[in-house]
């Protein structure tokens, strides 16, 4: 129980809930590729959220991470599709069905689905926030056209859901593999340049790799076709306050983690190319 | 703005008696930039030491009732590397204070003359940060320590230097007045207060580092009462920070004998824009009761 939600209270009811660390037991873990896992989990607030919004999800003991909800229904099954890099990620992919983790959030702008012409390009993991984007845009767009790029076959996602999302739409799915083991040889951005050249888009959405989405940025310009890029960036408080996830005059937490093309053109000089580390400083982005 | 918000504290110009308080944003110019930009009369950086500090593993900082805890652990780049982000706000004409904080007096020394060399119009010396070992509110609670530090800044550089306390002491007016004897040229007041959030489900501290700092509402009756206790210790300014939100709260801080105010926490959940909100409250409460200045409100509750 809330001691302030009376009208008086000098925070607001809702960003005081939605800011709560609610502890609660991870229900399912599935394996979707050698080193990603989808751990779903239920939560009333995060059943609110909309595509391309953020938890914070905290390992306890261990950290406390910002992660993109790859999985939204209204009844509050959620869940976050997480690559093991870090300690963090690692941490959580020790965890078993049953296990604790805390929420806070959803957070963020999210995604805006339009009508129209779609295209949705993933980049690894990235295609995480755009799966509940996609799940929205079947119902408001005439056609949705998603490209997803991987390094090689083992990295591979969600093409059984995609698949399944996009049956019974107009609809084009186009899979690319650096090495070719899998799909068309290529990185996904040549695939988005020959779609470019011959169709009208009234819209990209895209999350990746921040250079894939500096080159979607780009090819987003030439064509002349709006963009929403999801930025990832160190997070601590999520709230816009610590400063950590600052792009140019944004905070990814507040302003973002969806960039439209308007933003996006306000922060190229960093875009692709710097972020903070953990001491504050100016880094080159790996 | 108007001429009847314009206000000088500590030498510094200020179209406005409010501040950006340390600790948000303030790493690089551009969130700085944004800041001035949404209204505030004055800016103060994240705390900056001599070497990089990564800071306290996440979680950092939590919601508790009517208030934020947090345990950032000072995390910052270093002050030479502030350099590159000064240039940005030299421009705007809005002042630029420099938050720095050190483990001795020869440190801070240091810090505050690389601040000053690259153009700051003030520093703030936090020695009241309640989570860090040695260089924080350990230092605000020893007078003698505190003397020491604020007078060996103040012989080194030829800016202002405010002092920001912890209220975590039993008396705050005898260390403001020891502040203010080591030559301070104005005093904040406060800093967080040490507390505590353990959740329930986990039995586990929420913070990473167990124990943070309070912000917020559930602070502001607590700075009320210091701003007031440090007005009657002292002659300079005192600048109140603590729980503003709105224009009747940096009202009540000026009132006790904030000469201007700085805000934090609210940023969360009113964004940059509280800065024009309440700068333009404070401008219809001063018309409204018919003040000229926002200067004669200034401690005005002590007539009674």
């Amino acid at each position: 129980m809330q001691i302030h939600s009376s009208k008086s209270s000098p925070v607001p009811p809702e960003f005081d809930s939605v800011n709560r660390m609610r502890v609660t037991k991870i229900v399912d873990i599935k394996q979707e590729n050698c080193d990603v896992k989808t751990f779903t989990f239920v939560d009333k607030l995060c059943g609110k959220a909309g595509p391309g919004q953020f938890v914070m999800v905290w390992i306890p003991g261990v950290d406390e991470i910002p992660m993109s909800l790859s999985g939204i229904t209204s009844e509050g099954r959620t869940s976050i599709t997480v690559h093991d890099v870090g300690d963090a990620s690692n941490a959580l992919h020790q965890k078993k069905a049953g296990d604790q983790i805390g929420i806070r959030g959803p957070f963020g702008n999210g995604f805006v689905p339009v009508k129209g012409n779609a295209m949705i390009v993933g980049g690894g993991t990235g295609l995480a926030p755009l799966l509940p984007l996609t799940e929205r845009l079947v119902k408001v767009a005439d056609k949705v056209t998603v490209l997803s790029g991987a390094k090689c076959v083992d990295n591979l996602l969600f093409i059984d859901r995609v698949t399944k999302v996009l049956s019974g739409v107009d609809s084009e799915t186009v899979i690319t593999t650096d090495d070719g083991s899998y799909g068309i040889e290529c990185v996904v951005t040549d695939q988005v340049e020959q779609k470019l050249e011959k169709e009208k888009f009234d819209m990209i959405y895209t999350c990746g790799p921040e250079q894939m989405m500096h080159g979607m940025f780009l090819l987003a310009e030439q064509y002349k076709v709006p963009l929403q890029a999801s930025l990832e960036r160190m997070m601590r408080c999520a709230i816009g306050l610590c400063g950590s996830c600052q792009i140019g005059k944004l905070r990814v937490c507040k302003d973002g983690p969806v960039l439209n093309s308007e933003q996006l053109r306000s922060v190229k000089k960093e875009l692709g190319k710097f972020r903070l580390d953990l001491t504050g400083k100016r880094v080159k982005l790996q | 703005m108007t001429e009847r918000l314009a206000t000088t504290v500590a030498g510094l110009k200020l179209a406005n008696p409010t501040m950006l308080a340390s600790g948000i944003l303030g790493y690089t110019g551009l969130s700085l930039k944004t800041v001035i930009d949404a209204g505030a009369g004055a800016v103060v950086t994240k705390s900056m030491g001599l070497e990089p500090r990564t800071g306290y593993p996440n979680p950092t900082v939590v919601q508790t009732d009517c208030g934020l805890l947090n345990a950032m652990g000072l995390p910052n780049p270093g002050i030479s590397h502030f350099k590159e982000e000064m240039k940005q706000l030299k421009s705007t004409g809005v002042p630029t204070i420099l938050s720095i904080y050190g483990y001795s007096a020869e440190e801070f020394v240091k810090v505050a003359e690389a601040a000053a060399e690259m153009g700051a119009d003030a520093v703030e010396l936090n020695v009241s940060c309640p989570h860090i070992e040695r260089a924080g509110a350990e230092i605000g609670c020893d007078s003698t320590l505190l003397t020491e530090i604020v007078k060996q800044v103040k012989k080194a550089i030829n800016v202002p230097v405010i002092v920001k306390l912890t209220p975590n002491v039993t008396n705050i007016a005898e260390i403001a007045k020891a502040a203010e004897k080591a030559g301070a040229d104005a005093i904040t007041a406060i800093n967080t207060i040490k507390a505590m959030s353990i959740e329930s489900e986990t039995a586990r501290p929420l913070l990473a580092n167990k124990f943070g700092g309070l912000s917020g509402p559930a602070i502001k009756p607590i700075a009320v009462r210091c701003i007031y206790d440090v007005y009657k210790a002292v002659d300079v300014p005192v600048i109140g920070c603590g729980g503003v939100a709105n224009w009747r709260d940096a009202i009540e801080l000026m009132l006790a004998g904030a000469s201007a105010v700085q805000i934090g926490t609210a940023i969360a959940f009113k964004g940059p824009e509280v800065f024009s909100s309440v700068t333009a409250g404070i401008d219809a409460y001063l018309q409204r009761k018919g003040f000229k200045n926002v200067k004669e409100l200034v401690g005005l509750a002590h007539n009674h």
